[in-house]
């Protein structure tokens, strides 16, 4: 029988925590700090408007767009929030999660050979998104001198002729930097000087601890040449809701809107309904949560510089990046053997693409106790290797 | 009262045994800090006190709890504060307050048996001065109580990992 898989799914690295995974769910009283979700579950208020609309039979397809109440008080909360501009009717999607609205923005303007940058360490699927779309993902390394921003000299290094875009998303998963509009203005003169593209997936935009998010399209002489990716996963609680948004000029909007309308032709509607009762409603509880990762972010980092995990503050995101340097371990022994030893998994910032080499991701979007539980379980670690 | 207070107040109403120091990391402020900012809002009254939220049912002491609403004539001068001040005095009353509706006031009182509240309302509430009518609803099973949920939650299935 012929080899039937594609060369682009082959060309496609397997998840590099599979064997962690295996190991974490054959084991008892894991905490878990490798999760990127948040730990409350979705606010009553936004389910019970769900179910309610379940009841009274909305069950069916919406537009390719999405619904048009949603797309229009999402219009007018990235005008209030954001200073961003885009209508309802033209130049916004919403997506199947961010994940799809990456999908389709890296397939919407991706040609064979296009070089697509990419800030890392990051997600995980930008790079894959890009090798399926036939683009060549490039790799920028955020540094920790740098506060683990986009540094405009290395990002200036990377440019060839062959550059089409440039991907970054913060607040940062998994180092929860943030880029102040300082920051952001530095890069978007080499963006513009350059003639390229901004994906800016925003979707910890509301998970900013000081001051607020900086949108890059609100720069001026930005908005034309950026896509803006959001969603409610994480500031709603929302991640099994699946709901996304895109939003870009009408031109990559109406190629976008092509893709989406084959490949998922719409977001599902329950999860329409709740994202948009979470809009009009959700604010007190969003607040509620995000003021209590703060807290949690505080007692973390405090503890995991006291072990010895150097560790900077994470200024947005419920992420926070230690450096595992003082273990003498690379950054997967030490995830596989705190997870064997302590049984406390962490995300080994390898995985993670270039710069989280001898670093960890800790999500610490779980429960104080457990916090403090996990902190007791790496100082044991720490002190006995 | 500023953000901090308010995010103090909110610690220590879920966990009122948190130190000074623990509070500070928490809220981003100097241990000393925290702790100027709780004395001065203990001073003030705005912590009242510091408790515990019990289960009763689970400690199986068996209790009772009792809502009871009543109709009163309110006093010139005094409207309905002396009356329920008055009310106020007994220990079994545990929660007393003013409300719009067919009743005017609403008690949530507790004994150790159904005979016991029953004999604190007909002998010692329902005669007295100003009072009209009493309508004593039995508490048959507490769900939640200041804001805790007693019954158990099934927690979702959260897997190890994810991006």
């Amino acid at each position: 029988m012929r080899n039937f898989l594609s060369a682009r799914a082959k060309a496609i690295p397997p998840s590099g925590i599979r064997k962690f995974f295996d190991l974490a769910v054959s084991m008892e009283g894991v905490i878990s700090l490798g999760v990127g979700e948040p730990d409350f579950p979705t606010p009553w208020h936004i389910c019970e408007a769900s179910i309610y609309s379940i009841e009274q039979g909305g069950t069916s397809y919406t537009s390719n767009r999405g619904l048009l109440p949603l797309r229009e008080a999402l219009s007018v909360w990235l005008r209030q929030h954001y200073n961003l501009s885009y209508s309802a009717d033209e130049e916004m999607i919403i997506t199947t999660g961010v994940s799809e609205g990456l999908d389709i923005a890296v397939r919407a303007i991706t040609d064979p050979g296009d070089e697509i940058i990419i800030a890392e360490p990051s997600y995980v699927s930008y790079s894959p998104c890009v090798t399926l779309a036939g683009g060549v993902p490039v790799p920028v390394q955020c540094r920790e001198k740098d506060h683990f921003r986009v540094n405009p000299d290395s990002l200036m290094e990377k440019v060839t002729s062959r550059s089409k875009a440039v991907i970054i998303n913060f607040p940062n998963n998994p180092t929860g930097a943030v880029m102040r509009k300082e920051h952001l203005s530095a890069i978007a003169d080499i963006i513009t000087d350059h003639d390229l593209l901004l994906i800016s997936d925003e979707v910890y935009s509301e998970l900013t601890y000081d001051g607020i998010h900086v949108s890059p399209a609100s720069l001026d002489g930005m908005w034309e040449r950026t896509i803006t990716l959001n969603g409610f996963s994480k500031a709603y609680a929302m991640t099994g809701w699946r709901i996304g948004y895109f939003c870009a000029p009408p031109e990559i909007c109406d190629a976008a809107l092509k893709i989406h309308q084959y490949v998922m032709l719409c977001a599902p509607v329950m999860g329409q309904v709740a994202a948009l009762e979470g809009l009009r409603r959700g604010e007190a509880e969003k607040d509620r949560m995000v003021q209590e990762y703060r807290v949690r972010r505080n007692i973390f980092v405090k503890g995991l510089n006291k072990i010895g995990l150097s560790c900077h503050l994470p200024e947005g995101a419920f992420y926070a990046f230690p450096s595992v340097e003082k273990s003498c371990l690379s950054d997967n022994e030490f995830a596989e053997r705190l997870l064997t030893e302590e049984h406390v998994a962490v995300v080994p910032g390898s995985v993670l693409g270039r710069g989280g080499e001898d670093h960890c991701r800790c999500a610490y979007a779980v429960s104080r106790e457990n916090l403090e539980e996990a902190l007791t379980r790496i100082e044991r670690f720490m002190h006995r290797i | 009262m500023d953000e901090k207070d308010l995010l103090l107040l909110r610690l220590l109403e879920e966990n009122s045994r948190l130190s000074s120091e623990e509070l500070g990391l928490m809220a981003e402020l100097s241990t000393e800090e925290a702790g100027r900012r709780i004395t001065s809002l203990e001073e003030n009254r705005i912590i009242r006190r510091y408790t515990t939220i019990i289960d009763w049912e689970r400690a199986a002491d068996g209790g009772v709890a009792a809502v009871i609403e009543l109709k009163v004539n309110p006093e010139r001068d005094f409207g309905y504060d002396r009356i329920a001040e008055r009310l106020a005095n007994f220990p079994e009353v545990r929660a007393l307050r003013l409300i719009t509706g067919v009743y005017d006031l609403q008690l949530v009182v507790t004994g150790k048996t159904m005979q016991e509240v029953a004999r604190f309302v007909s002998e010692s509430i329902a005669p007295m001065d100003r009072i009209r009518e009493t309508a004593t609803h039995i508490v048959m099973k507490t769900y939640k109580e200041n804001g805790q949920c007693f019954y158990e939650r099934e927690a979702g299935e959260r897997i190890p990992y994810s991006f």
